[in-house]
Formats: structure tokens, C-alpha cells, sequence
């Protein structure tokens, strides 16, 4: 009884009795979890574009804040360092592409899912190489004091995170709802094979998901790296997000799930160049339902 | 030349499904046995059996559990840590609680709580597949191991958190603790390597085995032709545990001696996981194969400069070490996703008609 109370009607006690912690805590809670959405975002855009689970983002926001850092130690002002980096995650995003991805076109997700494994090592190693391995401060001049709002305590730089993460999230919705890129990108998703028949540029696309994924674990590592300094930890905040992932849902809108649905409504998507990718994706939900499991067994 | 079946004809259905059904097979594996068993243990030196084969075998019977779990039964797990802490942690309980119960004993329980353990863990498996079950066995990992570290009774309330391994005989001879000497603690591991992947080898071509590669290739038709998911996957899950709950006993008792929870961190699960993919999905060979390579490149990287007499700062070493071995499995998995199993195939093939191209 005294367990059941304690649990059940003593947090609810607490919030009435204490209504501004209580909003705190909220937010607080809710600022954490956007530093972590931006880490899982990375995974969310290579997930959709080539339904590979990329293991190696959590490496390539300690990757991305290394070369950071190791650009602003040597005395590059951050502007400037700030697009040095982001060249270097576009020229790893193409290496990626021509030395990883490509020979293993085809391949189960299983097997896409271990070389990202391995990316994961050699970036480790190769940043820390290049970089060196220790605690590194990272300064960008993000304001990191607290204030007062109505009683809550509030953090400036946990605000200025939260305005990145929106902003970030809402270019990549743009980007993916409204572009002929993006629109591309989702085609890619929902079939390889069709897509790459009416016409869509599959290397192409691949650098650039793996561009904007590198350029978003450079955004993340920045903050990360601002917040809790730039150190090989960085690399393991990927495992975290990645329930945010899970609970979240990698499809977030261009998965089966979805394309099911489209189906169903007609598919508004049979209008555009999606519509070779719709049929295709429909050819692979019959093979799924029927073909090869049978004859595998 | 040499290897080639011509000329061994089957004369009963037993001869048939053997195993190993050419003699060449059979002799081989004789002779690769001889020489674990009685070579190894006359040549190699402390440091070969401690550092690289004793780790090597008890990895291997990790490998093959996943395998069982993942290659043949499709259900990805990434709990492979978690549950060997569940075996090293039964043993001590077990071998504490009961000084008197034969080790050997104690090592088989431990699996078998630990398969209990799989059991629960699996139960999602029903519902979800695929990503999501790996990111719930996830949590059985961070679980189990925040479990063992929280709660001390686990480690008999000693103030430093660690379980060490009491001394334990077997027949007379000593297996366990300090004293025990590294070809003893070989020799233990070998024999449970042999045994339980001559089991595993077994299990797999019956009716539970097909059952679960059934369930791998297409659960609905599975379903369909009167295979019920609920016992398979969980036997899955239970014979998987039972052979990690195993490997983490004997990692325990026969490799590290002293343990806590940090030695069966996510990072083994990951490892175990390498392990059956480098070696080859579905194939009890590919996990011992998959066993020794991941087992054997740290080693042989740290010591490759060392033959060349370079000497390489320590971290300079660890990151070098680190690249390399990303590097090495993605060449690995372009050059031959199906793994090491799969390259020994092929190799076998090409024997079979030597001389000749085709």
C-alpha cells in the first residue's frame, strides 16, 4: 500500500505542491531531449533515403567536432573553421559513397548495418588520429547563462539548442517535402530499382543524404561538443538516441508504413515521379507477402 | 586430388546424414581435434593460451548462441552482453551458495538462468521485429547490467563491486581461481566448445532448427504451414541465452577470473555480433571462424610494429588499431558479405576439383 502510494499518488501530490519545479523539470527534460534529437536526426535522413541504419552518426558528430576544434586550434577563425568542416564531412560523405556504399549496393541491411559498424571504428580512430585524443573546449560564443522565468530556471544555451534543433528540423522538412531533391530522396527510399528508372541519380542522392547527415552531425557536435566539451564520449551519445529513434519511428514519412496508406487513398504520390517508385513498392510488398518466403521453405 | 568424393558411396540413410559425410572431412576434423587437444596444449606458452585461445573459445560459444538466435532463427539481439553477465553471475551465486556442487554442474545452470532470462527478454520478439526487437534486447542489456551493478546481493555485498572466482576442482584437478594453470583452463574450454557445437550442429538440422529457419525466412508462411512462432522464437531465445549464459560463465571462471559488470558492456554484445556476421550468418563454423578473427586482430595489430621494431606510442597505437580494424570489415564485408563460412566453402570447392579449373 505504502509502495503503491508512493508511486502513484505521491508524484501527483508533488506537481500540485510544487507546480513551478515541476515546469522546470518539463522543461528541462524536454531541452535534454532535444540535444538528442538532433543527434538521432542524422540517422533519420540516412534511414529514408537508403533504409541503411547508419551505426557510424554518433561517430561522425565526435568526427565533425573534432575537425572543429583541431581547425580553431590552429588559429582559423570559426567562420571560417565552421566551413572547413563542413567541406571536410562533404568530401568523407563522397569517400563514404564510393569506397563503402557502392560495391555494397544490394546488400541486406544486416550486412550495411555491420560496415557502418566499421566506419564507426575508423572514424573513431582516424579522427583522434588526425586530431588527437584528448578533452578538447569548444567555444562557437553560444551564451550559456541561466535566468529567471516566473520561478523556473532556464538555460540560454539549452534555448539557443532548441531554435537550432526547430530550425534544422524544419529546413529538412522543406527540404523533403517541397524539393525536387527531396522528393527524389523519398522515391529512393520507397524503391531503389524504380527509382533509378525513371531517371533518379542513386550516387548522387547517396552523397548528398550523407552530406546533410554529416553536416547535421556537425551542427550536433557542436552543441554537444559546447555543452559537455569535445571527447570520444560524443561518439556514444548515438546509442542514446537511439530509442529517440525507436519510439519516434525511422519512417517518419516515407516508410512501408505510409506507403501502405498511400496505397490505400490512391497514392497521391502516382502523380509525380514517385509513381514508378509506388508501383515498385508495391511489386515488393506482393513479393514480401508471398514469393520468396514460400519457395525459401 | 586428394580432396574429392568419388568412390565413398552411401550405403544407409545414417551415412547419409552424417555430418561430415566425405572422409576427408572426417579425417580432417580428427586431426584439427588431435591437434587442439594435444599438440596445442604441449607447444603453446602461457601467453598464446591466456591471451588469444583460451578468449578465442569462450567467444566462440558466445558467437554460436547469437548465431543460433540471429542466423538461424532471424531474431537480432543486441542483449549477447547481458546475458552472458547472467551466466557469470549465476556461477558465482551458484558456486558461493554451494561450494560443494561439481563446477561443471554450476557452468550448465548458469546457462540454463540464463536462459530463463532469455526467455522474458524474448517475449517482445512475438510482436516486434527485426530494428526494433534489436533496440528492446537493448534494453535488456542496459538492464541486466544496471541490475548487477545496483543491486548488491548479486556480488555478495563486497565493497568493491567485483566477483571473483573461488578455486574449484574438478576430477581432482584444479579449473578455477588462481591456481588453476592455463592448459587446464584450455582444455575445459575446448571440450565445452567441442561439445556444444557439435550440439549446436545438431540441433540445427532438426525439427526445432527448421522450425527456426522457417521462421527466418518468412514468419507468416511459417505460421501458415502450422509452425507456432510463440515456441519457436522463445525456444530461440532459450537455447541463444543458455549457450551466451555458458560463455559468460566460462569467461568468468576461465578467462578473466575477476569480473564486473564493465566486462559484459554493450561493447560485447556488439562484438559477439561482428563476430557471426564477419564469420558468416547461419553457420556454426562461421562463428568460431568470426570468434577467432575478431579475437585475433586487436593481437595481431598491436604487435605487427612491434615484429618491424617500431616502437608506436600507446594511444597513437589504440587509434591506429581502431581504423584498421573498421577498415578490415568493411574490405571483409565488400569482399564477402556471406562471411569467413563462406569463403571456406568456396575454398573447399576449388579443392574438390584441383587440378582442374572446373
Amino acid at each position: 500500500m505504502e509502495v503503491l502510494n508512493s508511486l502513484l499518488v505521491g508524484p501527483l501530490r508533488d506537481i500540485v505542491s510544487a507546480p513551478v519545479f515541476f515546469a522546470e523539470v518539463v522543461v528541462g527534460g524536454l531541452m535534454a531531449g532535444v540535444m538528442y534529437s538532433m543527434v538521432a536526426l542524422g540517422f533519420v535522413l540516412i534511414f529514408k533515403a537508403s533504409e541503411v541504419f547508419n551505426f557510424a552518426q554518433g561517430a561522425m558528430v565526435l568526427f565533425a567536432a573534432l575537425t572543429l576544434v583541431g581547425f580553431m586550434e590552429r588559429g582559423v577563425p570559426v567562420g571560417l573553421a565552421l566551413l572547413a568542416a563542413a567541406a571536410v564531412m562533404v568530401a568523407l560523405a563522397v569517400a563514404i559513397e564510393r569506397v563503402m556504399l557502392r560495391p555494397l549496393v544490394n546488400q541486406p541491411p544486416l550486412t550495411l548495418l555491420m560496415a557502418t559498424i566499421g566506419l564507426t571504428f575508423f572514424l573513431e580512430g582516424f579522427g583522434q588520429l588526425l586530431w588527437g585524443s584528448n578533452v578538447k573546449e569548444l567555444d562557437v560564443g553560444i551564451p550559456d547563462r541561466t535566468f529567471d522565468v516566473g520561478g523556473m530556471l532556464l538555460n540560454q544555451f539549452d534555448l539557443v539548442a532548441a531554435a537550432v534543433a526547430a530550425v534544422m528540423v524544419a529546413l529538412l522538412a522543406v527540404l523533403a517535402q517541397k524539393t525536387t531533391l527531396g522528393r527524389a530522396l523519398r522515391a529512393v527510399a520507397d524503391d531503389h530499382e524504380a527509382a533509378m528508372a525513371v531517371g533518379v541519380p542513386l550516387k548522387t542522392i547517396w552523397v548528398t543524404v550523407w552530406s546533410a547527415a554529416g553536416i547535421v552531425a556537425l551542427v550536433a557536435g557542436i552543441m554537444w561538443g559546447a555543452k559537455s566539451g569535445v571527447q570520444f564520449s560524443l561518439s556514444l551519445i548515438a546509442l542514446k538516441a537511439l530509442p529517440v529513434l525507436i519510439l519516434g519511428g525511422p519512417h517518419l514519412d516515407s516508410g512501408r508504413h505510409r506507403r501502405r496508406s498511400h496505397h490505400r487513398r490512391g497514392g497521391k504520390n502516382r502523380r509525380s515521379l514517385l509513381g514508378a517508385a509506388g508501383r515498385g513498392g508495391h511489386r515488393e510488398l506482393v513479393r514480401l507477402r508471398a514469393g520468396d518466403g514460400l519457395s525459401a521453405i | 586430388m586428394i580432396y574429392r568424393e568419388t568412390g565413398q558411396f552411401k550405403t544407409s540413410y545414417r551415412r547419409d546424414q552424417a555430418i561430415f559425410p566425405i572422409a576427408q572431412d572426417r579425417w580432417f576434423v580428427v586431426a584439427a581435434l588431435g591437434v587442439a587437444f594435444v599438440v596445442v596444449p604441449l607447444v603453446a606458452n602461457e601467453y598464446w593460451l591466456q591471451a588469444v585461445l583460451i578468449p578465442w573459445l569462450v567467444f566462440s560459444i558466445a558467437a554460436i548462441g547469437l548465431n543460433l538466435l540471429t542466423g538461424y532463427a532471424g531474431q537480432l539481439s543486441l542483449g549477447t552482453g547481458g546475458f552472458m553477465a547472467v551466466g557469470a553471475y549465476a556461477v558465482y551465486k551458484l558456486t558461493t551458495a554451494f561450494p560443494e556442487l561439481n563446477v561443471i554442474v554450476v557452468f550448465l545452470l548458469a546457462g540454463l538462468f540464463a536462459a530463463g532470462v532469455g526467455i522474458l527478454f524474448g517475449l517482445p520478439s512475438l510482436r516486434i521485429k527485426g530494428l526494433y526487437l534489436a533496440v528492446a534486447t537493448l534494453a535488456a542489456q542496459f538492464f541486466l547490467i544496471w541490475l548487477f551493478n545496483r543491486v548488491p546481493w548479486f556480488f555478495n555485498y563486497n565493497p568493491s563491486g567485483t566477483i571473483t572466482m573461488p578455486p574449484r576442482t574438478f576430477l581432482g584437478v584444479m579449473v578455477t581461481g588462481p591456481e588453476a594453470t592455463a592448459t587446464v583452463r584450455y582444455l575445459v574450454a575446448l571440450s565445452f566448445v567441442v561439445v556444444f557445437a557439435l550440439l549446436a550442429k545438431n540441433l540445427v538440422r532438426t525439427n526445432i532448427g527448421r522450425t527456426w529457419m522457417a521462421i527466418r525466412d518468412m514468419d507468416v508462411a511459417a505460421e501458415i504451414i502450422g509452425i507456432r512462432p510463440l515456441t519457436t522464437k522463445l525456444s530461440a531465445f532459450a537455447v541463444s541465452s543458455f549457450y551466451c549464459g555458458l560463455a559468460g560463465a566460462l569467461v568468468f571462471s576461465l578467462y578473466l577470473g575477476s569480473v564486473e559488470t564493465l566486462a559484459f558492456d554493450i561493447t560485447v554484445s556488439f562484438e559477439v555480433l561482428f563476430m557471426i556476421i564477419i564469420g558468416g550468418l547461419g553457420s556454426i563454423l562461421g562463428s568460431i571462424l568470426g570468434a577467432g578473427f575478431i579475437v585475433l586482430v586487436p593481437i595481431f595489430l598491436t604487435n605487427v610494429p612491434r615484429l618491424f621494431g617500431i616502437e608506436v606510442p600507446v594511444d597513437l597505437a589504440k587509434e591506429v588499431e581502431a581504423m584498421v580494424f573498421g577498415g578490415l570489415i568493411v574490405f571483409f564485408l565488400i569482399v564477402e558479405p556471406l562471411g569467413l563460412a563462406r569463403l571456406w566453402q568456396i575454398a573447399k570447392e576449388k579443392l574438390r576439383r584441383w587440378p582442374f579449373p572446373y
